[in-house]
Formats: C-alpha cells, structure tokens, sequence
C-alpha cells in the first residue's frame, strides 16, 4: 500500500505560506497566554487537590453550594467523572480537608477521598527550576549533537523549530486551559527529543543528496527533493506513533488525558515543523549567506 | 544469511525472548508498583528552625528514626522512610487508605508536657516508658502512660506538690486534658483522659511510645491515592496499551503487507525485551511510565518504517530483492541512530534531572528507546533474512 505516491510537493517554494500558518498559530496561543495564561496545577504553584468520589452522580454546582460555607473562596471544582469530583485550592491543612471530606458526607452521604494531592511552594519551585533546566540542558544537547553530526546551521533551525514546537504546544495548553501538570511538562520534554526526529531524516537525506548532487540543481531545490524522498517515511513514522497515542488520549483515562493531550499537539507540531519549518529556514540561511552553491 | 548457513541472528533473538519471559512471568507479581497504581502515600517533610530547636544534622536523623518507629507501629508493609537532602524526609507508605491520619501521626512534633498551674512545665514525653490505648469505667478509650525511673520520681514529686490543684497536659502546646490531683501519684503510672474517640487515643498512644520529634516538621508535599483508583488508572492505562498497539500492529501489516508482519513480530519481543529489564532494574511502573511505555510502542517501528521505505526506494532503483535488503538495512542504520539519540537525550535529562512523574517517564522512555533500536534493527533483520526464501517482496 501506498499513502504518497512519488511526492513532488514544493515545500521550500512555499514556505512564507507556511511560516504564516505557524505564525498566526503561535500567535493565537502567545494572545491566549497573556489574557489567560496557563493553567498551573498544584505541581507548580502548591496547593490541595482533593478527589472524592461519591455513590451517586453528582452536579459539580451541587458540591460547590455545599461547600459554600467553608472558606474555600479560592477554591475550584471540576467534574473528573460522573461520580467524582476535584476540588482545588490553595493548601489546606488536614484539619480543613476532613472538613471539607465531613460536610460533603452530611450532604452526600457517602463520600470516599480517593486521591490528595498537597504541595508546598518549595516543592513547586523546585519543579519549576528543574523544568527550566531540563528544557534548556536538553535543547543544548540536541544542538550539539546535530551541530556534530550534520552541521551548526541545521542544527540551529532545528532549534528553533523545537521552540516553535514547544510555544504551539504551550499556546495551545492555554487555549484549551489545560491543566499543566508534571506530566505534562515530561511530554514537552519528550516531544523536544521526538520531534527532531523527522527533521534528522530530512537533513540526512539532504547530506547524502549532497554527495550526488545533480547538475544545475540549486540547494534550495536538493532540500525539497530530499523532503518528498522521505516524505512517506516522515508520515509513517508519525501515525505510528500518533496512533498508540490517540489510544491513550480517547482510552487512557482522565488522569492523562492533559498528558496524551499534550503529546498529540506536539506531535503535530513537530512534524509539521519537520516537513515545512526546519529545511526551509536552512535554505532561507544558505540563501542569504551562502557556503555553498 | 547465505543458504546452508544457520540463521544465528534468529537463533539469538530467540533465546534472548525464551529468557526474557522466563524473567518476566508472572508479570504481575514481578512488577514494582508504583504508589499511583497500588495506591499509598508519599510524604515529603522538611525540617524546620524554630528559636528552641534550631535544625541540625543528628536532629534530621533522630526525625528519621522516630518516623520510622511511629510508622512500624501504624502497621504499614514495605514504608520507605529516607533521609533527601540536608533536612528533608521522604516517607512512602504503600497501599494506605487513610492518608490524613498518616499525616497526622508522621508529622505531629508529639511534645508532651505536664504543666502546673503557673505553667511551669513539671516533666514531659521524654520521661515515658511505654503508652496504651485502654478504657475507663465507661468504656471510653484513654491512653495510660507509664513513666521511666526518673519520670515517676518527677511525677510523685509532681503530684504531692499539687494536691488539690490541677496538672494540665499539653501535646505540643495544646491542652488536651487538665485533671485535678486528687491524691500524690506514687507508682509511675497515669491516665489521659481527653474525649477522645479510638482512633485519636490510638494515635496518641503511638506517638507517645515513638517519642517527640527533636526539631519542628512540616509536611510540603503529600500524594496519596486510593488503591481504587490506582485500579482504575491501571485498568485504563492497559486498556490504552493494547488498543495502542494493535492500532499499530494493524497499520505495519495494512501498509507493509508481509514486513508488517516480522516489524510486528519484532514490537512482541520489544514489549517482551523492555518488560524484562524494567523488572531485572528493580524499577518502578507510575501511570506516567504506562503512558511513556505506550509512546515507546509507536517509536519502536519507527525503525522499520525508516527500513522497509528504504527497502523500497532501492528495490525501485532496480536492485534485487536481496540487495534491496541489505543496502535498506545497512543506509538506514545512521538516521536510525542519530535520531533516536536526539529522543535519549531528551530521556536521560527527565531521568537525571527530574524527579516523581518526570523521572518516571524518563525511566521508560530512556529503556524503550535503547530496546526499539536493538529489536527495530537486529531482531527484525533476523527475522527478514530468514523469512526472505519464502516470502515475495511486494513493493
């Protein structure tokens, strides 16, 4: 079977159409992060997340008028399914969560506290140190690795399409209001080392057409035949992976729903870059500065 | 492989999936649950200067100790009680269902003082023996404490000195009981009595017996989970894994045709190889590591994509099929390698760097990757040279 025929697209010939889709669409997401940025869970910023679950169904509204009583002014609720609810807040103390676990059992009945989540602002400013680190030792390394092993002006393209892979996905977590969680960060990190992937094949390509360089044809034209020579593998490697996660995303559960969520958008994102940002930016380069002819 | 020659390649990867499930089965016994799966508690303390009791290194490993004892006597299986950094605690109680009270008898200083009037502090905690939940005359639950030599000798005096006069009783500064002495107390034994319920005289007692924490505590993170719901997370996460997996095991036969079929038989010893040496590492499966686990799956043919098109793309160029093969097998190595290099350094940073979820998608991102390469590229070329003879490549 075959997907793409003998692909002759020209992805470097129109690539301001594409910079001005990934622009506007990195610009919905900025909009989105300044009016209403994103939605830290209480890995972040600290707080309480408790989780009850009832034996019946229940209105999120019904659990937020019981507990108007309580000084829980700050505090959210959010349906996790049917039967169980979320309430978040910032940190209260155990004597409080078994108020809050007693009055929802006088107006329930049964009520059962199947997950606590209780996070001090030193552990959040932790996780945030250590998300920053992670995100910058990781995009250093990459660019390492591919200045070595390809060249410095690929590898710096390639970094910035994994910026742009990372500000699709963060904009796009705000849009949605996503909760942004420890998890969700672990599959930011792992779109950054995955996305490149594609764009390592392409470059690839790119060098070993570069040793049988046809005559006439300009770099520009030797990158776009090398995006439709791998293009069906560029594809393929993608729904391969795509597929086990939309698995997870529509089968896998409310608790990582946010987690697949993020995945997936990445997953677009970075091939997208792959295909139409990567190459085209090292050509854009080459172009205006050239090394070679 | 040449004809005549024997399939060594094969025979290896065999033998290697043979030990493999020899290693892994049962699977559910073997693995390490992971606190958000089984269900439990994990507590991170830290200590905290107070002007009476700045923090210090032995008081850090007092506090360790006397959690350890208060935990032992809640009766949890398999507690992790570790010293983390210069003054933290990390406690791990598998499979508790009640966190709140776990909190409350780690975290609680358990000061116990015996103050007189004026409040002058007569004796406290450090002089008891031993602490009992038992009942009083109406059957309701009261601790009785028995003090050591020198607490019954304070105690005595204690008490002769206050006759008439109450002696108030303070846990860390609360009052939780102030009886009036009736008589001097001689035998080294008394009795609270604060209304409590069981579960409150039950914790009081342990708290007691485990003594007073040197140094303030407090509780900066808490995760706890109902066993039930780490039920439902597994449940989910399996049910995820296997539709995730056919989806793409029906996708390499859709579109590869016969490579589909040995790609997939390469992903069965992938899952095969990986579960094996996550348990051979002693490591520990979170629901983020499911998920990790699950992406891994779709990584994995990746490999076998980048091969069979190459396959495919020499195959037109006008090799043989034989050639084909090993030019598709041999070209694709490198971008095999270098891109799978870019994801482990992704993986080991979360790994190295990162701690709870993070780490534990690190942990299985990291194995998945080095275990796809090696099944991607040695299993399913054994598995295509030998199946080669019989079957006709379609293009």
């Amino acid at each position: 079977m075959e997907l793409i025929k003998n692909p002759n697209l020209n992805f470097v010939g129109n690539r301001r159409l594409a910079y001005t889709i990934s622009i506007i669409i990195i610009a919905v997401g900025l909009i989105s992060l300044l009016v209403q940025g994103l939605n830290y869970g209480v890995d972040f910023v600290g707080g309480t997340l408790l989780q009850f679950r009832f034996n019946r169904e229940v209105e999120v509204e019904e659990v937020r008028e019981a507990l108007e009583g309580l000084d829980l002014a700050k505090s959210t609720v959010q349906r996790f399914s049917p039967q169980e609810v979320i309430i978040r807040s910032p940190k209260l103390s155990s004597e409080e969560q078994d108020e809050v676990e007693k009055i929802l059992g006088e107006i329930f009945g049964e009520v059962e506290l199947v997950r606590v989540e209780d996070v001090g602002p030193a552990v959040g400013a932790d996780l945030r140190r250590m998300a920053v680190t992670a995100v910058l030792v990781a995009l250093l390394g990459i660019l390492v690795y591919v200045s070595i092993r390809f060249e410095f002006r690929p590898g710096v393209t390639s970094i910035v399409a994994l910026a742009h892979d990372a500000l699709v996905v963060l904009g796009m977590l705000s849009l949605f209001q996503r909760e942004f969680s420890a998890p969700v960060l672990a599959a930011i990190l792992t779109i950054l080392g995955y996305s490149i992937n594609d764009s390592i094949v392409v470059m690839d390509r790119v060098r070993e057409n570069l040793a049988l360089r046809k005559k006439g044809e300009t770099f520009g034209e030797l990158v776009n035949r090398s995006i439709n020579e791998t293009l069906s593998r560029t594809v393929n490697t993608v729904l391969t992976t795509i597929l086990p996660v939309l698995a997870l995303l529509i089968l896998g559960g409310e608790m990582l729903r946010d987690f697949s969520f993020t995945l997936l958008i990445g997953l677009i994102a970075g091939t997208y870059s792959s295909i139409f940002i990567v190459s085209s930016l090292w050509v854009e380069w080459e172009e205006r500065k050239p090394l070679r002819r | 492989m040449r004809r005549g020659n024997l399939p060594w390649r094969l025979i290896v990867s065999v033998v290697l999936v043979v030990i493999s499930l020899v290693v892994i089965i049962p699977v559910k016994q073997k693995i390490r649950l992971g606190l958000d799966l089984q269900g439990g508690s994990h507590i991170l303390l830290e200590c905290v200067d107070t002007p009476e009791a700045p923090v210090d290194s032995d008081a850090v490993k007092r506090v360790v100790e006397i959690i350890r004892n208060r935990i032992d006597q809640l009766g949890v299986a398999e507690p992790v009680i570790a010293r983390q950094g210069e003054r933290r605690v990390l406690v791990q109680l598998p499979g508790v269902t009640d966190p709140q009270r776990a909190v409350e008898v780690i975290g609680r200083t358990a000061l116990l003082e015996f103050k007189d009037e004026n409040g002058n502090t007569l004796l406290t905690g450090a002089h008891l023996k031993n602490a009992q939940v038992q009942y009083d005359r109406f059957g309701r639950p009261v601790v009785s404490i028995a003090f050591d030599e020198e607490g019954a000798k304070l105690f005595a005096q204690a008490t002769t000195l206050n006759v008439g006069k109450p002696i108030g009783i303070y846990l860390d500064d609360n009052l939780i009981s102030n009886p009036v002495v009736q008589e001097p107390i001689m035998g080294g034994e008394a009795q609270i009595t604060g209304g409590f319920t069981l579960e409150e005289a039950q914790n009081l007692a342990i708290l007691l017996r485990a003594g007073a924490l040197p140094v303030k505590v407090e509780v900066i993170e808490n995760r706890s989970v109902e066993p039930s719901l780490g039920q439902d997370s597994i449940t989910h996460g399996l049910r995820a894994a296997v539709v995730g997996a056919l989806l793409v095991v029906v996708f390499m036969i859709i579109y590869y045709g016969w490579l589909g079929v040995l790609a997939d038989l390469a992903l069965a010893s992938f899952a095969i190889f990986f579960l094996a040496i996550f348990i051979s590492l002693r490591a520990t499966l979170t629901l983020p590591g499911i998920a990790g686990f699950i992406v891994t799956v779709g990584m994995a043919v990746d490999a076998n994509v980048l091969i069979f098109e190459r396959i495919k793309e020499e195959y037109r160029a006008g090799k043989t099929w034989r050639a084909s093969i090993e030019a598709g097998f041999n070209k694709a190595f490198h971008t095999i390698l270098d891109s799978n290099i870019t994801t482990l350094i992704a993986a080991v940073m979360m790994f190295y760097l990162g701690s709870g979820p993070v780490r534990g998608l690190g942990v299985t991102l990291t194995l998945g990757i080095i275990c796809s390469m090696f099944t991607g590229i040695w299993v399913t070329r054994a598995l295509v040279d030998f199946f080669a003879e019989w079957i006709k490549f379609e293009a």
